[in-house]
């Protein structure tokens, strides 16, 4: 090791690099070396790519990550890529997956924020803040945690997301494309939601500061106002 | 012993090896269910094992899978072990209607009686699921089945498979198992227009109509799709889904994983030897790469530098039991292109299989090569080192683009 170090620093001082970099003898027997499918279009600790599509992983919920893997892998929710990508792998791989981007502190990327009317800003804080109950709308902090962080174990945070990202799954439960073991809880509320709704829960979530402290909260710590499959029914 | 009790022993006795000999039956039946696949079809991606409605699509229209559990009103609850020799033989359904060759009876006619019983026990073990069928979306003519009856005068062989005496028991248990069970000719084959597999060679490899992955010549003689393999590469890839000379991905990984793996050694090995036995092929005719071809390979070296030698090395013989190697692999080399551009632009894991259950995986490049990058690097693979196949144009990558599912 010591050895690898010093050839490092040689080659780093003469400013060239190393022969062996682009073509190591061995594969490191790592996890993260092993996932390189993931970590390409999802960062190295699970940051998100630098667009709106390919979401953060990092600190989200394990319990949720395993979720969304087997739900591709169910045709549950539908994105060719990830159903392609997580068909040939087994539960337990999933688990170690999840766990891994799960534990990964990684300070949250900004991204831009469209503009839109104060109407529309107020009415998206009003459905994520305290929801709209002559609609049926509980808030989304009163699951995914009072500070939007998400809730351990199943529970995603919606802070730190694109405004595209949102939208996009919002969207993907009104079209049947993202959905989740019955009762999808998720799918009923999207389905309570108008367009303009949607538009306006993604803009301020968007635009929501990220708080200093954006670890999910304790399990149990929530008491969800509807049955969840994903919460165990 | 009186006589009362000694009849008693003797009906306890009986019950008993009954008993065991059902269970040795359902037990067998699972094993040559998992060889068939049967699953593949018949399991939802969401839903009970075997209680159906998984849709095969075929260039002729969807065809959704039955339910195979004992429900009586939509499963094989009212099925007899007859009918279900007769559906696997004959390819006909319990009401005498014939069946669409989606369900591979062409393969399944082979299948012994005594194995298809053993199938029928163990679909009768499991729970009873209730999940009607789905109709058809088969278009016109194609939807008729009476006409059915033209296609089977035309391309189906009934019958069991025949011993060949000449050959060894291992030879003869592969040849069972590749082409009745396993139906492995229903994806490595050539189509003719009305869809049935060209046998002429046997296994000599095609495009899997709808998925669009290229399945390839299972020949390991010269010139062969499998040509340099050993017995032991292929029992490595059935049964841990990657060899030295490559790795399941697509399609097959999915067989990998629910089936082959769970094959015993003995019979991967015979598959092994039948395949073995499949004659070397003609030279293939080079296909001419376009005009192009040349800048495109070189401009493909340098893609390939940075973003392909650091796994698969400079060289193209991968790394260790990593990543596979380049030089020599059919699955870059396959008469179409198809596999290099689709493995180049998807990437993906190796099956996760009980002998390699954390496999290593190689990262999509569809947002990040473009058709001209993608084309250039699979034309650089299968050119480079001892590789000599056709270029692919970046209209061929565009082509792929939007099928990254298997």
């Amino acid at each position: 090791m010591r050895c690898l170090v010093r050839r490092l620093v040689i080659a780093a001082a003469l400013g060239a690099a190393p022969a062996w970099a682009a073509d190591p003898p061995t594969v490191p027997d790592t996890l993260v070396q092993r996932i390189a499918a993931c970590t390409s279009c999802h960062g190295e600790h699970g940051e998100g790519g630098d667009n709106a599509f390919n979401p953060r992983l990092a600190g989200k919920p394990a319990g949720y990550l395993v979720r969304q893997m087997q739900d591709f892998r169910r045709g549950l929710r539908h994105y060719e890529i990830m159903e392609y990508m997580v068909a040939p792998l087994t539960d337990d791989y999933m688990r170690e997956i999840a766990a891994y981007f799960a534990a990964q502190e990684i300070p949250y990327r900004t991204h831009p924020v469209p503009s839109t009317t104060p109407a529309a800003m107020a009415r998206g804080e009003q459905l994520v803040t305290r929801g709209d109950t002559a609609r049926g709308v509980p808030a989304c902090t009163a699951c995914h945690g009072p500070g939007l962080t998400g809730v351990e174990p199943d529970i995603p945070g919606l802070v730190g997301l694109p405004y595209d990202y949102i939208s996009a799954q919002l969207g993907a439960w009104r079209t049947n494309t993202r959905g989740t073991v019955e009762p999808d809880c998720m799918a009923t509320i999207v389905g309570r939601l108008s367009d303009a709704d949607i538009s306006a829960v993604a803009a301020y979530l968007a635009q929501r500061p990220v708080p200093a402290d954006a670890h999910a909260a304790a399990a149990g710590s929530v008491q969800p106002p509807l049955r969840c499959g994903v919460l165990g029914g | 012993m009186t006589r009362a009790s000694r009849l008693l022993a003797f009906l306890a006795l009986s019950f008993v090896t009954h008993a065991a000999l059902a269970d040795d039956a359902v037990e067998r039946g699972r094993y040559l269910a998992t060889a068939g696949d049967c699953a593949a079809c018949h399991t939802p991606r969401d839903g009970a094992p075997y209680s159906g409605g998984r849709v095969v699509a075929t260039p002729f229209g969807a065809i959704p899978s039955p339910n195979l559990t004992p429900d009586r009103d939509t499963g094989l609850g009212g099925w007899s072990a007859d009918d279900f020799y007769r559906a696997m033989h004959e390819g006909k359904s319990h009401d005498g209607t014939s069946l669409y060759p989606a369900f591979p009876f062409t393969s399944y006619t082979k299948v012994t009686r005594a194995d298809t019983d053993a199938i029928f026990a163990y679909l009768k073990s499991l729970p009873a699921v209730r999940r009607p069928s789905i109709e058809n979306t088969l278009r016109w003519p194609y939807r008729v089945r009476p006409l059915m009856a033209a296609w089977r005068a035309v391309y189906f062989d009934e019958g069991e498979y025949r011993a060949d005496p000449k050959r060894s028991a291992a030879w003869n248990r592969g040849a069972y198992l590749v082409q009745g069970l396993g139906h492995c000719n229903e994806c490595h084959t050539r189509r003719d227009s009305f869809g049935a597999p060209i046998d002429d060679p046997f296994l000599a490899g095609g495009i899997v109509p709808v998925q669009n992955w290229y399945a390839p010549d299972l020949s390991m003689g010269r010139h062969g799709g499998l040509a340099g393999w050993t017995e032991a590469d292929v029992v490595a890839l059935l049964k841990t889904g990657r060899s030295r000379k490559g790795t399941a991905f697509g399609p097959m990984a999915e067989v990998v994983l629910r089936s082959t793996q769970h094959l015993s050694d003995t019979d991967l090995a015979a598959m092994a030897t039948y395949l073995a036995s499949l004659p070397e092929r003609p030279a293939p005719r080079q296909r001419e790469s376009a005009a192009g071809a040349r800048e495109l390979a070189l401009r493909g070296g340098t893609v390939y530098t940075e973003r392909c030698a650091t796994c698969h090395g400079a060289d193209g013989r991968g790394k260790g039991d990593a990543y596979p190697p380049l030089d020599g692999n059919g699955s870059v080399t396959d008469p179409t292109g198809i596999n290099a551009i689709r493995i180049v632009l998807s990437g993906g894991f190796a099956p996760a299989t009980a002998a390699n259950p954390r496999p290593y995986s190689m990262p999509p490049f569809s947002q990040t090569l473009g058709d001209d990058d993608a084309a250039a690097v699979v034309t650089y693979i299968r050119q480079a080192w001892s590789n000599k196949a056709a270029a692919v144009s970046p209209g061929d990558v565009r082509a792929y683009r939007s099928t990254p599912g298997s």
